[in-house]
């Protein structure tokens, strides 16, 4: 099993709603976010062309921040899902540092905090995560990348797409359609 | 680090350079301890040997409490001591300070009579327990000269490992903290030794341990220069970039150059002030650890 995400870029409108539900049903802190929306404009005046992301941690293959904890507190879970134990997690900001999306931040409460796909909250219970549950767009796709009828594999054949920075070498599991 | 989810973009701020600063001089002072006693050399240099090591436990217990202090989920720091994970350089780092810390009491205990002639351990089992690990005195210079190389290289390999920030994702800093640890251990010895003969000895040993960061920097640039836009883009924060001024003035000027020449001259028996040069070695340790540690945070991939 390896879940995965997909986003299309042609679809979003970059209305947040991702980000507001994903605080809501993960009860995020106030001030901090565990998904985030970017705007990317290319070109010069007048042609030019506009990119809306909604972006995430991208649970990696490589991940470098399971790598570098040093108490084993971020580990890969089900479907390659990384996530955090929190009373393993010391809160050295190691795996922070060590994310080239800057996916992660600091909970109030001490330990790091980040997107979990809602592995065990919703995922695990037959539902999709709660960003791709709400999109008004529709723009996001999830499931099993082992599954050929999955959602997310079912896009990825009919779509072009791309990952972020693929040459920092973490194999990301976040997909953009372009 | 990420405006977009964090209100704070710096996760490290002052405690980790000030760690890796004490960690650094801790593992230097240890290093020449071990080393000159396994060379047969306690008598010639006894400040190295018997007296600068008693200032390695204080510097390990500053490193420790900056370390405490910058956790965010301080009650489960013993987290640390439940496993051993041979790819996170913290876990090596944490392990390594479990065993050098508890070395380096044992070292004061074994020398704390060459500084109070009158000490005495008054229980029976403290004596004995001296007796039995004074047998063993070189065994333990040569596990805290293996334990000193290690700690001073990891407090570099604690940067470098991070892929995700440019400037630090380089294995030159292995060896280039590991030199500069030394290097300022080697000023601290020359600060409280009175010899005139180990003081122009550990003045060489800077001198040519200065030559050595200036390469390893040079080289440090070279490498950056000679790779992806992401790494030209960190060497520039020092090279134009808003770091330019602190570093090349304070690191590379006022710690490396100046108290260079200021050594050879000493060498050449000009009179001068002696404690200038290892004061602006120290200063330029410092320095260095904290220019790197806030610019590292600062170098990001591009997308």
């Amino acid at each position: 099993m390896r879940y995965a995400m997909a986003v299309d870029t042609k679809k979003c409108v970059g209305c947040s709603d991702c980000v507001v539900a994903c605080q809501t049903e993960n009860k995020v802190p106030i001030g901090f976010c565990r998904d985030w929306v970017v705007e990317v404009t290319d070109g010069t005046y007048p042609q030019l062309e506009i990119e809306i992301r909604s972006e995430r941690c991208n649970h990696c293959d490589n991940s470098p921040c399971v790598r570098c904890c040093p108490t084993g507190a971020s580990h890969y879970a089900d479907g390659g899902v990384v996530l955090v134990t929190h009373d393993m997690c010391i809160g050295c900001g190691a795996c922070i540092a060590s994310c080239p999306y800057d996916a992660r931040y600091p909970h109030p409460d001490g330990y790091v905090d980040k997107c979990t796909f809602c592995l065990e909250n919703r995922v695990q219970k037959g539902l999709n995560p709660a960003c791709v549950s709400v999109c008004p767009t529709k723009c996001m796709y999830f499931g099993d990348l082992d599954d050929p009828n999955s959602s997310v594999s079912v896009i990825l054949k009919k779509r072009k797409f791309k990952t972020l920075i693929p040459e920092a070498g973490t194999m990301p599991q976040l997909y953009f359609l372009i | 680090m990420n405006h977009l989810i964090d209100p704070n973009l710096h996760i490290w701020h002052w405690q980790i350079p000030l760690y890796l600063f004490a960690g650094g001089l801790a593992a230097g002072i240890l290093f020449f301890a071990a080393l000159n006693t396994i060379l047969g050399r306690k008598e010639k240099y006894p400040v190295s040997v018997k007296l600068s090591p008693f200032i390695a436990p204080v510097l390990l217990i500053i490193g420790l409490s900056a370390l405490f202090i910058d956790l965010n989920h301080k009650l489960y720091f013993w987290r640390l001591y439940t496993t051993i994970r041979l790819q996170s350089p913290m876990s090596w780092g944490a392990w390594t300070l479990m065993i050098i810390t508890p070395l380096s009491f044992i070292w004061c205990g074994l020398n704390i009579k060459e500084i109070l002639p009158k000490w005495d351990w008054k229980y029976k089992v403290l004596i004995d327990l001296e007796a039995f690990l004074r047998k063993y005195e070189l065994v333990i210079a040569w596990l805290i000269l293996i334990y000193a190389l290690i700690l001073g290289v990891y407090t570099g390999i604690l940067f470098s490992a991070f892929n995700a920030r440019p400037l630090w994702n380089t294995s030159i800093l292995g060896p280039l903290f590991l030199t500069s640890g030394l290097s300022t251990a080697a000023a601290v010895i020359v600060l409280m030794s009175k010899s005139q003969l180990e003081r122009h000895y550990f003045a060489r040993i800077d001198l040519m341990l200065i030559g050595i960061e200036i390469f390893l920097i040079i080289h440090m640039f070279m490498g950056f220069l000679a790779s992806t836009q992401v790494h030209i883009d960190a060497a520039n924060l020092f090279l134009g970039g808003p770091y330019t001024t602190p570093f090349w003035l304070f690191v590379v000027s006022l710690g490396l150059v100046i108290p260079a020449i200021l050594e050879i001259l000493e060498l050449l028996h000009y009179k001068m002030p002696a404690w200038i040069a290892p004061v602006l070695v120290l200063f330029g340790g410092l320095m260095f650890r904290f220019i790197i540690a806030n610019a590292g945070q600062a170098s990001r991939w591009l997308y």
